[in-house]
């Protein structure tokens, strides 16, 4: 037996076979070249010596497989080079799947992409009952899609709807939904996951195949229909011209021939094709910059074990709610124990979705303390007050003397400057700016900021927590709107004036969503509140300059504040704006929209507000939700060439005002065409580990 | 007892009255909802815990052992022994006795101790007709023979059986504790007027404290999943009158009796967590001392008349001659019925009943009415079972505290027919 480094062969007597993933060179088990060289060598192993079964496992207290390897697949330069890549992939996997005696899987922690794919190709699958584990293939939202097999494997196990639903989505599964599906022969918990595994190699069932009637729509006759009617769906989630990958998934599966080896020659094809669409590209960016921006340094300091939050308002509420469901101790602190109220309310839909069992022991760490008695224990404490500077130094004033001295103070302004904050503090140092974004649950991003010069060490508690909260973490300098509020700002006020010039609202957004942001500025603005939006530009104005439109003003003033209210530039209607037909924008639409937000994000790069430009990307990506396709608003930039939008933005200062002098900052190497991003970022290799909660 | 032991600090939630349907909070939720936040004034004490105990009278079917769900919910840690202890009505003070006494062992150093209960969640239960229906039907062998254990079916079987009404009848009297209210009030010729007068005293002293905010510093609020909030207890009547109680039907000794709802201590949920403390505990961990609780005492008597209890388990308790009924600053006696608590005091008093009960040439000093139940009890506020008496020992404590008072005494009746009391001193 020879001596593999990232898998292990064990070949007891009697019994199956049993092999161990654990690729040496990363944290994570991924499917790099030198794994995928190494398992076939152990094919050729095992078609020579046929054992009696082959159990496929990972390495214990390690998740089976994050999939394929991101960062190899990001350095690849050109469709033929991915082509040649997924072949022999493809090949490895038929080759698995031909083996001579049955294989089975174990699967615990996550399974995604890739490792699904050789999951598939195995006669057996056992997946662990824990409700952690992930199963699925997210190759969409890397701007590809699966192509080791996956869009041929899967329908066959699950029926052919579900197997697109599942891939289109990039959604996970658990392991009592994947049995449901056929997906999993088994579930069991850990305890007894081989075993389970090991009862299926010895009794050799017919494996698990998808029921005749959920295969029909893989008749050629109904293929066309079916994609209609899924194309359909799609269309309100992902426009062909920005996301091409479920499109080219959904035709790959239209048009794949019957047999195995010529269906997967034409779903590299496609794979292939796609790894030279920007979309791809930029997706895979953004996938590994956040991932950078998560994972922790070796020497990061441990995250709060209990949080208390000062503040049960929209912002305080949803934060506390979120520590607890993330499984920290917290407790919530208001002045009036009746404004707590709605706070448990909201917390409530957020943790029943965990099932009864988890949503108690969330709801037990979600601790309500009118009298603030937490602020003395905690390791951390966020203050969400009114953003009122005079309120917060007052509160900081009795609050400092009361922490513990190595406990962080934290801040979830949005407008007001930490320096001013601090300033009466006896630590002013231990003040961190920690900005959580609206809706807590769903905005990935934390901007952390940094206003003092000696806080090194707040800074990092303060990533360690974001971390904790599974949040990205961007440190910002101290500034006025720190970095997603102000470069968002101008975009948004842009939206207003358009109005004011006679603009129709749902034309506005049409603009902003035909180049590909999820939602329009005028819908966003209404579901930020129109006085939030009033109040920051007010202060953004009066600090860096520029004018706040009427027309804001005067709907903040006739109480049309956006979806609090029901009505604010849209009519909303249980939750949901109710955006009418959309006529044609006015000219120079969107480029007034979206240069608006790429010059304030070209400055503030200029400023240096982040120690990377990639953060600028990254953070108006998950913090403002911006077009995630082009990759940021600087990468926008990139693209088109500095140059050229500077020309733009002189053409319409000359147009629409002076608002649009592009100012400095243009002829950063960041923004040149030829620039790439350091490599040294995406080559660290911690990873995650299992986590049983 | 060997060593001191030291009450640090209690918190309880309100009380909810039971209002016919399940409750929102189970007896462990309001357990954990009161502990958690006495900890949270205590924090050197979250980790430094030995021993949990906890009464409950009925604890749902998913909570056995209440006291370890209690323990582990909170995060006390997986090495925290925890048990339950049950003696009816007295569940909350009998958790306090057995925490203090492995502190006054030396088992333990620091020891949350209390007691919870959710009247209101107490379970319907098929009759025993119905289980062996179906286990009848569930082990016939043949098909035939099933069908005929089926039709044995009677919709009789069907009718539910409240197990609250079991639980607050005395198996062996066979008398609900409403008709050994009766009984004492027949024997001590206590009439419906002085019941309801009772009655609505306890409302009027209730509503002036809570408007005083006496309860603020025992109270930690509760927040239910839908958004509502309870900061107060919410039995008390401010609407009451001797009108509107004398109109109220007879609930026990239908239809001629005396004792009504409006007269007996209401059925509701609640819990209250206390903090138990060796001296050693105390100034290791620094924390602040209420009190020290000196002795809990028990008695036995016969059980139609369990609601005497209480004057049995104070005359054990004066017996011990740590303290005489003189230096007493504050009384609470649980108000289990209005006529039970006014057959105390005449029998307190009675040279007769303390010559052939307790052998006395003379009754001890009365009970000066105006340390008794100071801000009312549990017939306006509500009478959790297995809660009362880790209340009734946090309020006092915190009364002696407000008044500085020295020593207070509270107790008891038990369903069964025991009584119980405890003697605390506050520490100065």
């Amino acid at each position: 037996m020879s001596a593999w480094r990232h898998w292990r062969l064990e070949r007891p007597d009697g019994g199956p076979a049993v092999l161990t993933l654990a690729v040496a060179d990363r944290g994570a088990n991924v499917l790099h070249r030198a794994a995928l060289d190494e398992l076939e060598e152990i094919a050729a192993e095992l078609e020579a010596a046929a054992p009696a079964g082959v159990l496929l496992r990972s390495a214990p207290g390690r998740a089976f497989c994050a999939g394929a390897d991101v960062r190899e697949f990001a350095r690849l330069r050109d469709a033929a080079a991915a082509r040649e890549l997924l072949r022999r992939g493809q090949e490895l996997f038929a080759r698995w799947q031909a083996l001579p005696c049955p294989t089975a899987a174990v699967l615990r922690g996550y399974c995604l992409g890739g490792g699904l794919e050789l999951a598939l190709a195995c006669t057996y699958r056992v997946a662990d009952a824990d409700p952690g584990l992930k199963l699925g293939l997210p190759e969409v939202r890397l701007g590809i899609h699966p192509g080791y097999g996956g869009t041929v494997r899967l329908p066959r196990r699950v029926g052919d709807l579900a197997a697109l639903r599942l891939m289109l989505a990039g959604r996970t599964l658990g392991g009592r939904v994947a049995l449901r599906l056929g997906l999993v022969d088994a579930v069991a918990p850990e305890r007894g996951l081989e075993a389970a595994a090991r009862a299926l190699l010895e009794e050799r069932p017919r494996p698990r195949r998808a029921a005749w009637w959920k295969r029909w729509p893989h008749a050629a006759w109904l293929r066309a229909p079916v994609v209609r009617q899924v194309g359909r769906t799609l269309r309100r989630r992902a426009r062909p011209e920005h996301y091409p990958a479920p499109w080219a998934l959904l035709d790959c599966w239209r048009r794949a021939p019957r047999a195995e080896p010529a269906a997967l020659a034409a779903e590299a094809d496609s794979v292939a094709a796609l790894f030279d669409t920007k979309a791809a590209r930029q997706l895979t960016r953004l996938f590994l910059l956040r991932e950078e921006l998560k994972r922790a340094p070796a020497a990061a300091p441990e995250p709060p074990a209990h949080v208390h939050v000062i503040g049960a308002g929209a912002m305080g509420g949803d934060i506390a709610a979120w520590c607890a469901a993330r499984g920290l101790r917290v407790t919530v602190q208001d002045a009036d124990p009746e404004r707590l109220a709605p706070a448990f309310r909201r917390a409530e839909r957020l943790f029943a979705r965990h099932g009864a069992r988890r949503a108690r022991a969330m709801r037990d760490r979600l601790i309500p303390d009118p009298d603030g008695c937490g602020a003395a224990a905690a390791d951390l404490v966020l203050e969400a007050i009114v953003e009122d500077a005079a309120a917060k130094r007052e509160l900081y004033r009795t609050l400092e003397p009361r922490l513990r001295p190595e406990a962080l103070l934290a801040t979830n302004t949005s407008s007001l400057r930490l320096e001013e904050l601090a300033a009466e503090l006896a630590r002013p140092e231990r003040l961190v700016g920690v900005h959580f974004f609206n809706p807590v649950a769903r905005m990935p991003l934390i901007e952390v900021i940094r206003h003092h010069p000696a806080q090194q060490a707040g800074i990092d508690q303060a990533r360690a927590f974001a971390r904790r909260l599974g949040k990205a973490p961007v440190v910002v300098r101290s500034s006025p709107g720190f970095l997603v509020n102000r470069a968002l700002l101008p975009y948004l006020l842009e939206a207003v004036r358009l109005l004011e010039e006679g603009a129709a609202a749902a034309a506005v957004d049409r603009a902003a969503k035909d180049y590909g942001m999820p939602m329009g500025p005028l819908e966003l603005a209404d579901l930020v509140g129109l006085d939030v939006c009033l109040a920051a530009g007010s202060e953004l104005a009066a600090r860096l300059g520029g004018t706040v439109p009427e027309r804001l003003r005067e709907q903040v003033e006739a109480g049309r504040l956006g979806r609090k209210t029901g009505r604010g530039f849209h009519v909303w209607k249980q939750g949901r704006a109710r955006v009418g037909r959309a006529g044609t924008p006015p000219p120079d639409c969107q480029d007034r929209l979206l240069l608006s937000l790429a010059r304030e994000a070209v400055h503030c790069w200029h400023e240096r507000l982040v120690e990377r430009a990639d953060w600028v990307d990254a953070a108006l990506v998950l913090g403002a939700g911006f077009a995630p396709h082009r990759g940021g608003p600087l990468q926008a930039v990139r693209e088109e060439g500095a140059d050229a939008v500077r020309r733009r933005l002189d053409g319409l200062a000359r147009r629409c005002g002076e608002r649009f002098e592009p100012g400095d900052g243009w002829d950063a190497p960041e923004l040149g065409a030829d620039w790439r991003p350091e490599a040294a970022g995406f080559d660290s290799g911690d990873g995650e580990k299992i986590q049983h909660s | 007892m060997d060593r001191p032991v030291y009450i640090v600090d209690g918190r309880r939630t309100p009380i909810l009255r039971a209002r016919g349907t399940p409750g929102p909070f189970a007896a462990a939720d309001l357990a954990v909802a009161c502990a958690r936040d006495l900890l949270l004034r205590h924090p050197a004490a979250l980790g430094a815990i030995d021993e949990t105990v906890w009464g409950c009278a009925m604890p749902s079917e998913n909570e056995a052992n209440i006291a370890r769900v209690i323990g582990l919910r909170l995060g006390l840690g997986e090495r925290v022994p925890a048990h339950t202890v049950q003696r009816n009505c007295a569940s909350g003070l009998q958790a306090l006795d057995a925490a203090a006494a492995r502190i006054a062992q030396g088992e333990a150093e620091l020891a949350l101790a209390g007691g919870a209960e959710a009247m209101s969640r107490a379970p319907l239960l098929y009759p025993p007709d119905f289980a062996r229906w179906l286990g009848g039907a569930v082990r016939a062998k043949t098909p035939w023979a099933r069908l005929a254990a089926l039709a044995r079916f009677r919709p009789r079987m069907l009718r539910p059986v409240a197990a609250l009404r079991c639980g607050l009848t005395d198996p062996l009297a066979g008398l609900g504790m409403g008709q050994t209210a009766e009984e004492l009030a027949h024997r001590f010729g206590i009439g419906r007027a002085a019941m309801d007068r009772y009655a609505l005293e306890s409302h009027e002293l209730a509503a002036r404290a809570q408007d005083a905010g006496i309860f603020a510093d025992e109270i930690a609020p509760l927040y239910g999943a839908d958004g509502r909030v309870w900061l107060r207890d919410d039995g008390v009547r401010r609407d009451s009158s001797l009108e509107r109680l004398a109109r109220l039907p007879a609930a026990f000794d239908r239809p001629r009796g005396a004792v009504t709802a409006g007269n007996s201590a209401q059925v509701s949920d609640g819990a209250a967590a206390l903090l138990l403390a060796s001296e050693g505990a105390l100034e290791r961990l620094r924390l602040p001392a209420l009190g020290i609780l000196h002795r809990v005492c028990w008695a036995g008597l016969a059980p139609e008349l369990m609601g005497l209890g209480p004057v049995h388990a104070m005359h054990a308790l004066f017996a011990r001659g740590i303290a005489e009924p003189g230096e007493i600053d504050g009384y609470e006696l649980n108000e289990a019925f209005a006529a039970q608590v006014l057959a105390c005091l005449q029998a307190w008093s009675d040279p007769d009943y303390v010559r052939a009960e307790f052998g006395r040439d003379a009754p001890l000093p009365p009970i000066d009415p105006d340390r008794l139940n100071p801000h009312g009890g549990a017939v306006a506020v509500g009478h959790p079972v297995g809660m009362t008496g880790a209340r009734l020992v946090l309020h006092l404590l915190k009364h002696l505290q407000r008044r500085a008072g020295r020593f207070g005494v509270a107790s008891l009746c038990i369903g069964g027919g025991q009584g119980g009391a405890a003697l605390v001193e506050r520490v100065a």
